[in-house]
């Protein structure tokens, strides 16, 4: 019988190496593996590639891996935000790289690398700076840009619900890159608040299928970013 | 008397028709919400995955899980769908949205827009979807002040902050008027209680024509 339950999150993360590409769920704070990226600090691996729509929040969660110095480059679309402090000073400091990739286009490279797909056309960007450098292709007398997939060893997910197999939903705009993240890592390791049997799950409401998911391991209380920083805490 | 920023986002609102999925940007974009005028409906789109975007809840209603891409709390209206960020997108870049409603930096005379980077040395960039709103949906307003708190205009001859889309806006609500991006320019729709095309031509960075 497949199972894919992990007993902690410190065994779910504990092989992860250094250098590794990382993608995290979550925007902003919502969908934020903060119980996995903690995990990770514990862990150590350093040197890491990380994807995700920001740059995490305070010093807990994704701000606190940065903060840490486990990360050495950010791939993300919006870096900057009101409670964003950690990674806007590092990159003042020249101590972490910023790969800046417009939105539409970071989720689309991300569910191009699970459908494989090695690349595609987009308007996006066209006649900006982001564009510079980018092989250009007209359709139907409008021009677009090639942009390649994008892929990772690991992704780190929340979500609400899942079976032994993997199978998963989400908590409303929890959602976002998390069901693209888990079909483009190589190893896909999801946090669970509500671990049930296989086959409660109706499959009509199956989000992500568990062919995309690795790992499973339970945190039934699991502390949201944003209760974190309510209360100024910080990780480790 | 020139518009309030409530009386901008009103004014946008009355453009948009009947049945529209709209997009609001962050800020007095966010305001027309407030103005929907009577007998229409605007279903709200969020970048984050929320088709059905209703107002802020009260406090002690807050969902955690559920922003909007502002990172603000919000509510979901009955007949709300959830998604993930490539089907988000896809409303967005496949033409399915049908206005946009944005703020910026600067708006050019043949329609190029400047509102995600001052291309300042020290700034770090960021560009969220704004790259991808501009490109693909299919009406692009734009609501901002007529000019910058030190008096320089907002509606330029050519952007000198970084392009975040060229030739892709249709109309501008401003404090001063209602201005459109014709072939010919900038033209103005219309002005603002009492004041007069000269005072918007004076604030205009760029050759302006009077409304028709």
């Amino acid at each position: 019988m497949i199972n894919k339950q992990c007993p902690t999150v410190a065994e779910a993360v504990a092989d992860i190496p250094d250098g590794a590409t990382v993608m995290v769920g979550g925007f902003g704070a919502s969908g934020s593996p903060i119980e996995l990226l903690h995990a990770l600090i514990d862990q150590g691996a350093t040197d890491l590639t990380v994807i995700n729509n920001n740059t995490g929040n305070g010093e807990v969660g994704l701000a606190a891996l940065i903060g840490n110095g486990q990360v050495s480059k950010m791939i993300c679309s919006f870096p900057r935000s009101s409670q964003s402090k950690v990674f806007p000073r590092l990159y003042r400091e020249g101590k972490i790289e910023l790969d800046i990739v417009p939105q539409g286009t970071l989720a689309e490279r991300i569910r191009a690398a699970g459908a494989g797909v090695p690349a595609f056309y987009t308007p996006t960007t066209v006649n900006t700076v982001l564009a510079e450098g980018k092989e250009h292709r007209e359709f139907d007398g409008r021009t677009y840009v090639m942009e390649p997939w994008l892929k990772a060893d690991y992704a780190l997910i929340k979500c609400e619900i899942a079976d032994p197999l993997g199978n998963l939903m989400y908590n409303k705009t929890a959602r976002n890159f998390s069901p693209l993240m888990c079909m483009a890592a190589k190893t896909t390791i999801v946090q669970t608040k509500i671990l049930v049997a296989r086959g409660d799950i109706d499959p009509e409401h199956v989000v992500t299928p568990g062919i995309f998911v690795n790992r499973i391991v339970e945190v039934s209380d699991p502390i949201h970013e944003d209760v974190l920083i309510a209360e100024g805490r910080t990780y480790p | 008397m020139s518009w309030t920023r409530e009386q901008m986002a009103a004014r946008a609102a009355q453009d948009i028709p009947d049945g529209s999925y709209v997009n609001l940007g962050i800020g007095i974009p966010e305001l027309v919400a407030q103005f929907v005028p009577e007998g229409r409906e605007f279903i709200y789109h969020t970048e984050n995955g929320l088709l059905g975007m209703g107002p802020p809840p009260a406090e002690e209603d807050r969902d955690l899980d559920l922003m909007n891409a502002g990172k603000k709390y919000v509510t979901a209206l009955p007949g709300a769908a959830y998604f993930h960020h490539a089907d988000s997108f896809s409303m967005i870049r496949g033409g399915h949205i049908d206005v946009c409603v944005l703020g910026t930096m600067q708006v050019a005379a043949n329609g190029d827009i400047a509102n995600w980077s001052t291309g300042a040395p020290d700034a770090i960039p960021a560009v969220g979807g704004a790259m991808d709103l501009v490109q693909g949906v299919k009406n692009i307003y734009v609501i901002t002040q007529h000019t910058t708190k030190t008096g320089d205009s907002k509606l330029v001859a050519d952007c000198t902050y970084p392009l975040t889309g060229a030739g892709v806006v249709s109309r501008i609500f401003t404090d001063l008027a209602v201005v459109d991006v014709t072939d010919e320019g900038f033209q103005v729709v219309e002005l603002a209680p009492g004041i007069t095309f000269e005072e918007v031509q004076d604030k205009t960075g760029a050759p302006i024509l009077p409304p028709e």
